[in-house]
């Protein structure tokens, strides 16, 4: 569909978040295509995941405009949330449930019958290989096998834009590999729009059709891959995202707590 | 419709499943039971007071249903850590549908453990006075049980982690259970005392219950019946506030 390729399905228009005195993200304009493949880069701490949860409706901007699908995200959040599917940066399964469950918990609250939800379980387990785990309590999981579940969930209500946040933060390889192979034919095949974050550049590299690269919460770069390249002047898209975004080790700003939640999370997975 | 049921029956599904809170819950109020029931009940009688099991049963099964649903309504601060929270509010639900499905889930729970407990008063000798009353007794129940879940899944959206549950523990719960009149009769008690009583909503419920069960009553059942209700409304008004301000 040549003549869709143009249209953008996410339009961010002057986002501005202040927590306080802190500014995560400061007054940010993208948009993004219908079908595209978009990769949302940055250091630690520099608004990746404020950006996403304000498209995602989950936090209210300071000011600015969205909108996703055609909705106005910020005015209009129920119809907003059918279109898009999200996979959170942080584990969000009930571990005291099945793989079924979770998934029959999802289908309900996104209003689907039970005759579209059985069928659609069943396939999508089917393709993130848990078919035979569908009974088994999640708190059994691997930590690969919760993040395919969690993808399975997230494409569930057959979403429009499927938002990725760092999907693929602590796993090996080999599921790694699995996971963008499954998000790569999403792509072609059901022209799902993917918002992706992660800090594995070979992964941008092989997936994203264009870049935005965010740091202290403004937006410092954006193209394709081999147009940050040559902005850059290096040979691969890590030199340049270091190039870009400079040495230093970033520091995650914002509340403690919360960070340590973060990290015990990761570890607990 | 469908939502509030699948959020209702989720946390069915994990009271079913975590036997051993189940049986933990039951813990307090059978040693209260029987410890105050028995240990009491000498002096009690020979104050005029009558049988004080007959007293303090439907005390004991307030306080049953007052713990459990709190703790019930705090577990969404469990929702909050492990990231399942976030997975509710993005889905196209209103945030007041995911308030009722959690208080009402947790209703659920506390009033199975408030029928449970009543069983075990009965082992103790509790004898409730009339059949035809048992109803009513469901109804105070049932009103408890709304009330304090509501309580615990307000109070629960402005924590962001369980370091505030003793706290919720040592100022919520027990000030509302010791200062209800569950343990002793209201009747000429110090002012200040009396005066804290009179404004403890727990107080209601275990009169209601009392009432119905026991045939004794301080306040007029029709002014517990309304207090209940009347506190439910401002406690679901001022949670479902609290819910809209939670930003994940």
């Amino acid at each position: 569909m040549p003549e869709n390729n143009n249209k953008a399905i996410i339009e961010v228009k002057n986002l501005t978040r202040k927590f306080g005195d802190l500014t995560a993200v400061d007054n940010i304009s993208f948009s993004v295509k219908k079908g595209e493949v978009f990769a949302f880069l940055g250091p630690n701490g520099a608004g990746k995941t404020t950006t996403i949860k304000m498209l995602t409706t989950l936090l209210q901007p300071s000011s600015g405009e969205i909108f996703l699908s055609g909705h106005n995200v910020i005015e209009n959040p129920s119809e907003t949330r059918r279109s898009f599917g999200i996979v959170f940066q942080d584990p969000s399964l009930d571990n005291e449930l099945t793989a079924y469950e979770n998934l029959q918990f999802h289908a309900i609250l996104y209003g689907l019958s039970k005759k579209v939800y059985a069928g659609r379980i069943e396939k999508l387990l089917d393709l993130v290989e848990l078919k035979d785990r569908k009974d088994t309590f999640v708190k059994f999981f691997s930590g690969g096998m919760k993040r395919r579940l969690e993808i399975a969930r997230g494409l569930l209500h057959h979403p429009k834009v499927l938002f990725l946040d760092e999907p693929t933060i602590g796993l090996d390889p080999q599921t790694r590999n699995h996971i963008w192979n499954y998000i790569y034919n999403l792509n072609k095949e059901e022209q799902v729009t993917i918002f992706f974050t992660t800090h594995h550049m070979e992964e941008v590299q092989k997936m994203a059709q264009r870049i935005v690269i965010i740091d202290n919460g403004k937006i410092i770069e954006q193209g394709t891959p081999d147009e940050i390249r040559a902005k850059a002047g290096t040979e691969d898209l890590e030199e340049a995202f270091i190039k870009l975004t400079g040495k230093e080790i970033r520091e995650e700003k914002g509340d403690v707590s919360k960070n340590i939640m973060r990290t015990s999370n990761r570890m607990m997975r | 419709m469908n939502t509030i049921y699948i959020l209702w029956i989720r946390q069915l599904k994990r009271f079913i499943r975590k036997k051993a809170s189940l049986v933990g819950a039951l813990g307090q109020p059978v040693i209260f039971l029987f410890a105050l029931g028995f240990g009491l009940s000498p002096i009690y009688a020979k104050a005029g007071g009558g049988n004080y099991i007959q007293f303090i049963a439907p005390g004991i099964i307030a306080m049953t249903v007052l713990f459990t649903s709190i703790f019930t309504g705090v577990e969404i601060i469990w929702d909050k850590q492990f990231g399942f929270l976030k997975e509710t509010f993005v889905a196209p639900v209103s945030r007041f549908q995911i308030f009722l499905g959690k208080t009402l889930g947790g209703m659920t729970v506390s009033v199975i453990q408030g029928i449970l407990i009543f069983f075990i008063t009965m082992i103790a000798g509790f004898r409730p006075i009339s059949l035809a009353k048992l109803p009513l007794a469901f109804l105070f129940l049932l009103l408890i049980a709304f009330l304090f879940s509501a309580l615990g899944t307000a109070i629960a959206a402005r924590l962001d982690d369980m370091q505030g549950f003793p706290l919720i523990i040592n100022f919520v719960i027990q000030p509302l259970f010791y200062l209800s009149g569950a343990l002793f009769p209201v009747h000429g008690l110090p002012s200040i005392l009396s005066f804290i009583t009179k404004i403890d909503p727990l107080s209601y419920g275990v009169d209601g219950m009392r009432y119905a069960l026991s045939g004794t009553n301080f306040f007029s059942p029709f002014v517990d019946f309304s207090v209940l209700v009347g506190i439910s409304v401002v406690v679901v008004l001022v949670g479902l506030y609290q819910f809209s301000k939670i930003e994940l």
